[in-house]
This record gives C-alpha cells, structure tokens and sequence, in this order.
C-alpha cells in the first residue's frame, strides 16, 4: 500500500515538473554570440600562459627530476651489483684461502709424521745394531773366558793340591803326577762343573 | 533558484566591460574559471616539480605520475617524432581536464561546455596539424587523401570521403567534448530539479541518480579529456608518419 502510494507520488509529481523549470525564452547561451570574442582573447590568453609557462619553466623541471632519478636508480642498481661481485669474488677467495691450507696442513702434518717415524726406525735400527754389537762382543768374551777358564782352574786346582799335600804331609809330591790326577778328574767331572 | 537547466552554461561579465577596438573582452565568469584552471595546474605542477626528492611527496608523485602518463599516450599513438609536441600536448590535456573537473563543483562553470571554447582548440589543432604536415612533407602530405590498394575505379569517391572526412576533423573534435559536456551539466541539472520538485517522498530515487550521475560525470570528464587528446595525439602522428 505504502509503495503503492509512493510510486503513484512519484507518477503524478511528473505533472507538476512544469512549473519546477518555468518557460523561458533562450535555447542554448552558448550559441549567444555576445561573449564569443571574449571567451576567445581570454582562452588564447590563459591557455597561451599556461603553455608557456609550462613548457619553459615546469615540464623541463620534472624531466630532468625525472631522468635523475632514474639514473641514480639505476647508478645504485649498478653499485649494489658491483659490491655483489665483490663480495662473492671475496667469498670465493677465502673459501680457496681456507682450502689452501686445510691441504697445506695436511700435507705439514703428514710431512712431519713421515720424519717422526723415520727418525725413530733410524734410531731403533741404530740402537739394534748397537745392542747386537754388544751383545757379540759379551758373547766373544764370555766364550773366550770360557775356554781358558777349565785350565786356569786345573793350574789353581794343581797348586792348591800341592800346597795341601806340602802342609799335610809336608814333602814335595811330584808335580806331574799331581797334575795327571787333577786332569784325570776334570776329564771326569769337567761337564758338572763347567756346563761344556 | 536557477530552474531552467540551461542556464548555468550563461556567460556573464564579472567587473566593468573592456572594449578592444570594437572587440568586448570583458571579463566573465567563462573567463574566470579559465584562469582559475590554468593558475589550479601552474600551482599543482610547480610545488610537484620544485623539490627533488627520491622518495616523492604526494604533490611530486602527481605531477610525474601526469608527465609519464602523457609521455606514454604520445609515444604509444603517434611515435618518437611527436616528442617537440609533448609540452602542447600537455598543457591541453591539463587545460581540458581541469575545466571538465572544476565544471563538477556546484555553482561554477564549465569553460569546456561552450562550443566557441572547444572549437578555438580544436581548430587550432587542426590548422597546426596541417602546416605541421605541409612543412614535413610538402604537397606529399595530400598522399593523405589517397589510401593505398584502393581500386581506380573507387578512388574519386574515396578521395571525397578523405577529404570530408578531414575536414570534419576540428568540428567532431569540438563538438565531441562539448556536447558530453553540455549533455552532462543538463541531465544532472534535470536531475536535480526533479530532487526538489518531488520532495520528500519521490525526491530519493532522482537524488540517487544524480548521485550515481554525478560519478559518471566525472568519469567523463576525464574521459573526454583523454580523448580529446588521444585524438590530437592521432592527428598529429597523421601529420608525422604519413602511412598511407
């Protein structure tokens, strides 16, 4: 109903519009010649101003502004890129720097490992040889003292027996026959006593 | 209240009248708004070009955001030989805009909805296009008229339309802008007297239109600003790179 009424407000209003724009004689004023000269000193006027004003003093302004900002852009474009060089340049020269001497130290440690070891088979040979020198030569002595040990032992044996007989019985005993007995003995007993 | 729509496109004088020999150029409101554009642009792109900053402040942004957009209209549709055109075509794209944009405010006058305003322009376009192409190309520019791979039989006929054709050039181009202007002022002045006249009760569907009206208003008047310009800039690359 309301709507009804709204609508039929609106329709009817229609015929009322007359007298909203009452009837005037006219047409369109910009077909009025009267002002024509003047609007058009004053357009050439303005717009003329307008042109020069902007093409000499403004437009060139925002150009250059323009061109400089696009060359520092681009001049800092330039430099971020230089420094990215740069640094990977750097980067690459520390990482081969690092390489460098991992190896290096490798190659000094192995170097003084071989030394170390070298060193120490030279001593141990030299050691050896010495011990065994030694040793050869404890043996040599050791034999030879072994060798003249059963006669020194039978000359001493003889003598003593020869004291002993002289203090037991008091008379001389025939040298040799003392010894054909001591021999005799040690001939006998020689391998308990001596180990030969 | 100025209930007729057609009369907030009357032009009346603002001070005391000033003869020029036998020429009135007395200052009126048409005038006034003139100035009033050109002084809005000379302000907008001198504080917009004053500093150089390289992060812009909204002004600046502005202004260079204009200068590349019709740098690029220019070089896109007539080429790199328009560019000694660029600061003309410039300041009529600004100077267009600015009357179209400052025709929406309420109670002012829109310096593009006369058809002597846009006529002066357009024929000025015209005539400059013309010297323009006789100077570049000598009577060579009258190639113009004649389209290649056209068949000798047709070719008077299509010599005719040329011709009429682009001599028509500075009366479309000035009635284009000024008739959507005018068409424009009317219908939301229409629009408006309909608001007041229903009331209450019925005036809220017309306000709604003029609203939405007034959007389309001002989309228009960019519009027609662009075009007006585009197609100086067409003219010009006619004039420029003769193709045909």
């Amino acid at each position: 109903m309301i709507k009804k009424i709204f609508f039929q407000s609106i329709f009817f209003n229609f015929f009322f519009i007359k007298e909203v724009f009452p009837a005037e004689s006219g047409g369109m004023p910009q077909l009025n010649p009267e002002f024509w000269i003047s609007q058009i000193f004053w357009l050439t006027l303005t717009f003329g101003i307008l042109y020069l004003v902007l093409s000499k003093l403004i437009l060139p302004k925002i150009s250059a502004n323009l061109e400089l900002r696009k060359s520092q852009i681009q001049e800092n474009i330039e430099a971020a890129e230089k420094q990215r060089e740069d640094s990977e340049s750097k980067l690459k020269e520390y990482n081969d720097i690092i390489l460098k001497s991992k190896l290096e130290a490798k190659n000094i440690f192995k170097n003084t490992r071989d030394k170390v070891f070298k060193d120490i088979n030279s001593k141990k040979e030299t050691l050896d040889k010495q011990i065994d020198e030694e040793i050869k030569k404890a043996e040599k002595e050791i034999g030879i003292l072994k060798k003249g040990a059963p006669e020194k032992i039978n000359k001493i044996a003889i003598e003593t027996s020869l004291e002993l007989v002289k203090k037991l019985i008091g008379a001389e005993v025939n040298n040799s026959s003392i010894s054909a007995i001591v021999d005799d003995l040690s001939k006998r007993n020689g391998n308990k006593y001596y180990g030969n | 209240m100025a209930a007729n729509p057609m009369t907030q496109f009357e032009v009346y004088r603002i001070g005391p009248e000033i003869k020029l020999g036998a020429f009135d150029i007395s200052f009126t409101n048409a005038s006034l708004f003139m100035v009033v554009s050109s002084l809005a642009i000379l302000i907008i792109f001198n504080l917009g070009s004053k500093k150089n900053s390289m992060l812009p402040n909204k002004m600046q942004l502005l202004a260079e955001l204009s200068y590349t957009f019709v740098s690029k209209m220019i070089s896109d549709t007539a080429g790199s030989k328009a560019k000694p055109y660029f600061s003309f075509i410039f300041s009529l794209f600004m100077f267009v805009l600015f009357c179209n944009m400052f025709g929406m405010i309420p109670y002012t006058f829109t310096v593009t909805s006369h058809i002597i305003v846009t006529f002066i322009l357009a024929s000025f376009i015209f005539i400059g296009v013309t010297v323009i192409g006789f100077i570049k190309h000598g009577f060579g520019y009258l190639k113009l008229f004649v389209p290649s791979g056209v068949p000798i039989v047709l070719l008077p006929l299509i010599v005719v339309i040329e011709i009429i054709s682009y001599l028509s050039r500075p009366i479309s181009l000035s009635v284009r802008l000024f008739a959507n202007m005018m068409a424009g002022h009317t219908m939301m002045k229409v629009f408006g007297g309909f608001v007041i006249s229903l009331g209450i009760v019925g005036g809220w569907l017309p306000l709604s239109f003029s609203v939405a009206l007034t959007g389309l208003e001002i989309l228009v008047a960019f519009l027609q600003a662009y075009v007006f310009a585009i197609l100086t800039c067409i003219y010009l690359n006619d004039a420029l790179n003769l193709h045909h």
